[in-house]
């Protein structure tokens, strides 16, 4: 075909597009797969029985803010990444992961040495990371859903900061069953997590995202 | 800012609202630009007009990922780059054969792979044109069925309905006939 022909075609199938379209395709992908991780989690692991009690500690709110802000930020590369040209914000999608890691250290240095082990290993690090992934699985397809109605152009890089937001997303999930209490635990075994999620991303980047 | 960003950007924000005058004036105003831009990084000046096609289809198929905040002539390179790129990408797979090889190979494979591409056009002759196109664009050039369907004004799902017809119709024809 010719290129006049194409663009006199193109002219002719022209549907007007809202100003937050991007948005809206970013939201229900973004939605749907959270939705579906959170009934994962109900289903599968369960919400923990003494969530009422622990809404006043403290050790909740940092799990619940680490991993809500990590999501916040990361949603935030991948609705830049997802437009063409776009790039990450890597020292804001850093920031949470640096101020559990400076809570962390506080925590290991103020703790008598006879609770360190007790402090990083809890109860539950052999199970922990990989619940984070699974629970990601679902948000990143939601994820890659979204991206690929967009026009993501660098394609590692979007599939890595998509696994890190997911990961971000399943570990915020997760927190909802899990009832370790200490910051060590959380900045080692739930950033691992995470951190696996967006190795994962980034494989399946170009992979899946290509258009 | 110049000229030119302002203009396009005028263009391109009507045309999101529906605008469908100053759309086909924005498309032809930047077929030129890539065609220049292609036409500086290619040799061929084929895979240059197929790029400018596939670019100006992109800008169709993904005009909602702009945002009216960013500058529209960045978002525009962004999206040659990357189709530049892919075709890049798309060329080296198909040479990816080792050199030294290479001898032997196009010995045996330019009598058997004109055997077989007489074969595919021998086919894709007894079916119907619209059929026979799409498979074409789909299959044997590489485009994305929502590039196909955009290329030629129908739906999505016209496409795949299409395309997985005359396959069938295809591989019923070479069972047929061994």
């Amino acid at each position: 075909m010719r290129t006049d022909e194409l663009i006199d075609r193109l002219a002719g199938h022209l549907a007007p597009v809202s100003r937050g379209a991007a948005g809206r395709i970013l939201a229900a992908g973004v939605g749907g797969g959270s939705a579906v991780s959170f009934v994962l989690m109900a289903a599968w692991l369960g919400i923990r029985p003494d969530l009422a009690q622990a809404v006043s500690t403290g050790a909740y709110w940092m799990k619940f803010l680490y991993t809500l802000g990590f999501a916040a930020a990361g949603l935030g590369s991948v609705s830049r990444l997802a437009r063409p040209g776009g790039r990450p914000n890597w020292a804001v999608e850093l920031l949470p992961a640096a101020l559990v890691a400076a809570l962390a250290a506080a925590q290991w240095i103020s703790a008598p040495p006879f609770q360190h082990h007790h402090l990083l290993m809890g109860a539950s690090h052999l199970v922990c990371p990989w619940r984070i992934v699974a629970l990601s699985l679902p948000v990143f397809a939601g994820t890659v859903w979204s991206l690929r109605r967009l026009a993501p152009t660098r394609l590692l890089l979007t599939g890595a900061a998509a696994g890190l937001f997911a990961g971000a997303a399943g570990a915020w999930i997760y927190a909802f069953h899990c009832d370790e209490s200490s910051a060590v635990f959380v900045a080692v075994w739930y950033t691992l997590g995470i951190a696996l999620a967006g190795v994962l991303g980034a494989l399946l980047g170009r992979r899946l995202l290509r258009w | 800012m110049d000229l030119a960003e302002t203009r396009l950007k005028a263009l391109m924000l009507a045309s999101l609202d529906g605008d469908a005058k100053a759309y086909r004036a924005l498309l032809a105003a930047l077929a030129p630009h890539l065609r220049a831009y292609f036409a500086r990084r290619l040799a061929q000046a084929a895979d240059a007009e197929d790029l400018v096609q596939e670019t100006l289809i992109a800008i169709h198929s993904r005009r909602a990922s702009y945002d009216a905040t960013l500058p529209f002539t960045a978002w525009l390179h962004a999206i040659a780059r990357y189709k530049l790129i892919d075709h890049f990408r798309r060329g080296r797979l198909r040479r990816t054969l080792p050199l030294e090889d290479a001898g032997s190979v196009m010995a045996e494979e330019s009598h058997e792979a004109s055997a077989a591409a007489h074969d595919v056009e021998r086919l894709l002759a007894t079916l119907p044109e619209n059929r026979r196109s799409l498979i074409r664009q789909v299959k044997i050039e590489g485009l994305s069925t929502a590039e196909a369907a955009a290329r030629t004004g129908q739906s999505e799902s016209a496409v795949k309905v299409g395309i997985h017809r005359g396959l069938k119709k295809l591989a019923a024809l070479i069972r047929e006939k061994p």
